[in-house]
Parts: structure tokens; sequence; C-alpha cells
């Protein structure tokens, strides 16, 4: 690709990696539907971060020709605020796993959705650990049996969707990476708002959960209802822990000032309509009369 | 019983007979399968514990110093990554002398990402006030866990037993596994004397003044003096036990060797083949073989390698801006012999993010050293040096 590219095809945005997951992994779909996004909205490669944590799903950064950071354990979220504040002018995409956002990493969500931070946050969501081999997961269902919990997970799971509405952001959305026309859809929606979208994706691990997951979601799978007020708080929160149906779509979003904006109002107050102060002349008010 | 495991399953076979009762983990790479391992025997009933896989590896040491607090025997696996997010709470399980034993498989510190051996992750871990034992094969793995919460829980000071990422943590050995009988008379059941405890209520985790901070500090240290001791009194009791003894270091062929090499963990049995070699060939050559590095014994090791011709230290970590770690500290724990009885002393710094380490390298360096080809007091070995990496113009590549 070069910058004398007009056009941006989903094509555009793959690199000579091959990605590692293993085949029929949902991960393949998230990544195809995050190209034809990019492409509808023709996100310039070299205005565009891709920042992801540890985990299958954070080899993504490696797959998309635009600016990617493969960081530690959890943290993707943190890199992105420091981008994002650093360079606003980017957009800032962060992917990873249920592993990597909801536990190890579990704090940041809250406070990027607290913050109203200017990101769109992916979630491949697969309910299990999968880059370690099997073992239980925040997302994995009370019962289910994995390698860390021979008789059944003792835990109760927790729905990131419910989690990032309770804690602020202002876009979250639902899908599935066996849905890729949705899901397409959704990301776009998700990077062209204004604040922090967060997009939890159902995304099956074949090779730990079983091929069987794919016919499980789909036959649970439903879209939202059109008469559903994505402005009501209340009424998304009616879409989570959801037991025997999957509802895909975006459940909730309302427009607030992100994290950024407030700095800049910040900024521009407390200049009060004048130039930024020369560092060296207030220096020399602090300097000894002589 | 005799049985072909792996480094990670001696770690978890170990941990059964160690009978902890609380183990609290994370899975990481290449450490994962001792927790599975783990998780495997609490689920059959072979482990009477209460397992807790936590949100991340700050929470399982946390996990952990909370059940030992309260008088439990405790276990945690950590690797590299894992081993750094623990930092903070690796200084409060050493300061609050609590004796946590911990499995750290070795692994290479990202960036560039690496799951492969390299000691730097746990060396890193060296002034946290934890002791730490640097195994060489899966039978030493599994003597050394169990002697561990022997020793930790005389001296209050908790244990990482550090074993090679894949080298060792992979690969399948005969194993001698002690039965339950056995440990069971080694290491009696944890007594704390001080414990969370309702019929004496206390506080733990207070601020503590200028006035008092160092004499906590000072009292650490003294219970590492009085570990070096202990371990070799705890790995003696073993080796009448078992009839496998364990000491401070290994020396093999050093009774007349002039030329040594000194190394820990797997890299070690590499070695033994190399010094065999070059003894045929009429070389003095003998293996100082590093186990216990902290409490770091010093004297020892002084008394071992004073009066040698030469002295080659193969670190497979480093201190960046100054030598390969093992080098540094057996540089200075030399630097009281007199003049005259100062060996000549190389450090090497070799398989860095599990690059192998062969018999073809471990000849090279040492005969390079002997016959007078290497002079540097460091030597990066076997890395391919870019255009202007003397002057630290290239920073990637």
């Amino acid at each position: 690709m070069s910058a004398a590219e007009t056009v941006f095809k989903p094509g555009s945005y793959k690199t000579d990696l091959k990605p590692v997951w293993c085949p029929g992994c949902g991960d393949f779909g998230v990544l195809n539907a995050l190209y034809r996004a990019m492409a509808k909205l023709q996100l310039e490669p070299w205005n565009t971060v891709v920042i992801s944590g540890i985990g299958c799903s954070s080899r993504l950064p490696g797959y998309v020709a635009t600016y990617g950071f493969n960081s530690v354990h959890g943290r993707a979220l943190t890199l992105a605020t420091g981008t994002k504040l650093a360079r606003p002018e980017t957009t800032v995409i962060a992917v990873g796993g249920d592993g990597d956002g909801m536990a190890i990493g579990g704090n940041h969500l809250m406070h990027a959705c607290r913050r109203n931070l200017d990101v769109t946050y992916i979630l491949m969501d697969n309910e299990i650990y999968g880059l370690t081999k099997g073992q239980t997961a925040p997302t994995t269902p009370t019962g289910d049996k994995t390698k860390s919990s021979f008789w059944g997970n003792p835990e109760p799971a927790v729905d990131p969707v419910e989690l990032a509405i309770a804690t602020g952001a202002t876009f979250v959305a639902r899908g599935f990476s066996g849905d890729m026309k949705m899901l397409t859809e959704l990301i776009q929606r998700g990077i062209e708002h204004h604040g922090f979208s967060f997009i939890n994706v159902l995304s099956p691990c074949v090779t730990w959960r079983g091929e069987a997951q794919y016919g499980i979601i789909k036959e649970k799978l439903h879209k939202v209802p059109e008469d559903h007020d994505v402005t009501s708080r209340e009424a998304a929160m009616r879409f989570t822990r959801e037991k025997d149906v999957v509802t895909e779509g975006v459940l909730y979003e309302v427009q607030q000032p992100t994290i950024g904006d407030q700095i800049k109002a910040i900024r521009e107050k407390a200049q009060g309509g004048k130039p930024a102060p020369d560092t060296k002349e207030i220096l020399k008010t602090f300097y000894p009369a002589i | 019983m005799r049985m072909v495991i792996k480094g990670n399953g001696a770690v978890a076979h170990a941990v059964r007979l160690a009978r902890p009762q609380v183990i609290s983990a994370y899975p990481i790479t290449p450490q994962t399968s001792i927790i599975e391992g783990i998780a495997s025997m609490v689920a059959e009933g072979k482990i009477d514990a209460r397992f807790i896989k936590v949100e991340s590896e700050h929470s399982a040491l946390a996990g952990c110093i909370a059940a030992e607090s309260a008088g439990a025997r405790t276990f945690t696996a950590t690797s590299a990554q894992g081993l750094a997010l623990m930092h903070e709470v690796i200084h409060w399980a050493a300061g609050a002398r609590l004796p946590i034993v911990l499995a750290n498989v070795n692994r290479a510190m990202a960036p560039g990402w690496s799951i492969w051996t390299d000691q730097t992750d746990s060396l890193s871990q060296r002034d946290t006030g934890w002791m730490q034992v640097y195994c060489q094969s899966a039978q030493e793995v599994v003597d050394s866990v169990i002697q561990a919460y022997k020793v930790s829980e005389r001296v209050l000071l908790p244990t990482m037993v550090i074993l090679d990422a894949f080298f060792l943590s992979h690969t399948y050995e005969d194993v001698e596994v002690p039965e339950p009988g056995l440990v069971d008379g080694f290491l009696p059941p944890l007594d704390l004397p001080q414990k969370m405890d309702l019929e004496h209520p206390a506080a733990l985790g207070n601020l503590v003044f200028p006035d008092r901070y160092m004499e906590f500090r000072r009292k650490m240290d003294l219970a590492h003096q009085v570990a070096l001791g202990v371990w070799d009194e705890v790995g003696r009791e073993w080796g009448e036990l078992t009839g496998r003894p364990y000491g401070l270091v290994e020396q093999y062929r050093m009774d007349d060797a002039e030329l040594v090499l000194v190394t820990a963990a797997t890299t070690a049995s590499t070695a033994r083949v190399v010094i065999d070699a070059l003894r045929d060939e009429g070389v003095a050559a003998g293996l100082l073989r590093l186990r216990v590095f902290r409490p770091f014994p010093a004297d020892l090791i002084r008394t071992i390698l004073a009066d040698r011709k030469k002295v080659v230290i193969l670190d497979r970590n480093c201190s960046f801006g100054h030598h390969g770690i093992f080098h540094q500290e057996i540089k200075s724990a030399l630097y009281e012999l007199p003049a005259g009885q100062q060996p000549e002393m190389h450090g090497v710094i070799a398989g860095l993010g599990g690059r192998d380490v062969t018999v073809e390298d471990l000849r090279g360096m040492l005969m390079g050293v002997w016959e007078g080809r290497i002079t540097k007091p460091v030597t990066w070995w076997n890395v391919l040096e870019a255009k202007g990496a003397e002057t630290g113009a290239v920073a990637m590549g």
C-alpha cells in the first residue's frame, strides 16, 4: 500500500503475516469485519493505530497494515489512552480477548468507559483462555468444565456488555463473528462514534470450547428489536446477562463529551483566550530580585 | 516411585507431597502445565487444598500472602511477565516473612515477545528478600521444592524454585518421586509463630516509622545468613533420606581444575559433557554449578575458586550497562582474595531468549579463554553485531 493509493479496499489493510489462529477460529471473522469496516470508512493506515494486549486475539494488530502495538498482558486500553491523548487526530482501535480485558486487565475497562475515551474497543469473547490452552476465564459460564475446573467452573461469569454500560461507555454493541454483515456495521458505527465504543464479539474458540459453539450461538442469536431505545441505559441493560438468547446489535448509544474534549475545554478555560504562556517568562517571576 | 515426568510435572508432584492448603495461580506459558497438573490433582482429591484461579499474577501471590498470613501452607507458580507483575507483592511476601514457595519458569522478558528461557526475569527479583534456587533436572526440581518448604519455614523467608523454560519445564525425565510418608516425616505441618488468629487479634501491615523500619530489614538480612547453613543442613538431611544429597553449589571434576566454568540450571548438564571431553584432551577443566543463589554462598565460592587459573562465568542473563549478573556477584565475592590467589575471570553472556547453548559453544568459550583468544572481561557469545553497535548507534534491527 502506498500514500498514493486513494481508495482502500478491505484487502488493502492486509499484511504479509498469515494469522496463526486455529482453522475455524472466530477471530478470522472479526479480522475480516474490521478490514471491511476500515475500507467503508476509508481509514488512512498512517492515521490509524491498532493496539492489543496478550492472547490469541491480541495477535490481530500484526495482521492489519496500520500502526500496531502488541503490548503486555491486559494493558491494551492503557496504551490506547496514551496514544489517543498524545495523538488525538488518530483513529485508535483497541482489540483483545476476554481473558486479557476482563481478567488481568479488567480494571482498565472501567476507566476507559467512565472517561469516555474516544477509542473503539473490540473484545473477542470466546469464554476461555485460548493461548494458555483452555483454562477458565471470567466469561466462562458457571459449571463448564475446563482444564482448570475439572468439576465445573464454580464462579459466576461476567457479562462485559453489562460492565461497559454500567461504567459509562457511550456506545455499546454485541456482535457475533459468524455474522459478518452485522459485525462490519457494528465496527463501522463504533469507529464513527465520538466517545468510547465497546463491541463485545462472541468469537468462538473451536479448539478449547468446540465447533458446536457456532451452532449454539446461531440458534440463540436474534437482532435487537427495532423499537429499542438505544439512549436508555435501563432498556440496554435488559439485553445483558442473557441465557437463552443472544441479542446482537447496538444496545446503547449516547453523545457525551470525551476525555479529550474535557481536557481541551479545561485548557481553553485556563488560558482565558490568551495564547499559551512562555515558560521562560513564567520562570522569570521566580528569580530573586537582585 | 519412579515416574517419567517433565519439569513442570515434577513441580506439581512435589507440591502434592508438600501438602499445601491454598494454591493460587494464573496461567502463563511455559508455567501453565504446573498449575494444570495441580488443578487436576486437587480435582482428583490427591491434594487437599483450595485451588484458586485468580485474575492475574499480582492477585495470585496476594492470595498466597493472605492465606499464609492465616497460617496455611501455600504455593504459586509463574513466569517472566507474570513474575514482573507480581513484583510489588514479591517484596511484601519477603518483608512479611511469609515462607511461601513459588516456582518460576525462567522465560525471557518482552519486548520482543519471547516464551523461551532466559534468567533475567528471576534475577530481576534478586533484591526482594526471596531465596532463589536454580535447578538443572526434573529430579532436582522435585527435591528442591520439598526442601524449599522446609528451609523457608525454618527461616521465615519465601523461596523461588527456578527452572528453565522448555529445556526443563517441558522435557521428560525418569524421576524418583518420593513416597508421601517419607516427605511427611521430613516436612512437618506448618506452624507459623505469628499468624492471623481470632484468639489473638493483631493488625498486619502497619506503618513502620523510621525508628523501626531498619530493624525489620536487618532481621531479614540475618535470616538470609542463617538460611545458608539451613540449606546446607536440609540438603544433607534429604540426602540421608533419599540418597540424593544437595549442597549450595555443585562441583564437577573440580579437585585439580585449573579452568573452571561457572553456570547454573540446565546448561550445567551440557557442560559436564564438555568438561569430560576437555579432560580427555588433557585440559584440567571443572564445573561449578550455582544452585542456591539467594542467600549467596560467597565464602564457599571464594574458597572453591581461589588459586584456579582461569574462570569462565556463563550468564543466561544480563544487567544492561554492566555484566552478566552471576559474573558480577562472583567477581565481588572474589575481590577479598589476595592478588596471588585471584583467578583470571571472563564473563560470557549466552543463550538469551532461549538460544541454544551447545557443546560446541561451551567448548568454544572455555578453550577461547584457556588459549588466550578471549581476553575481554565480558563477551556476548555468538551474537550478530550490527554495524555501529560498538558506538551504541544501533538501537534495534
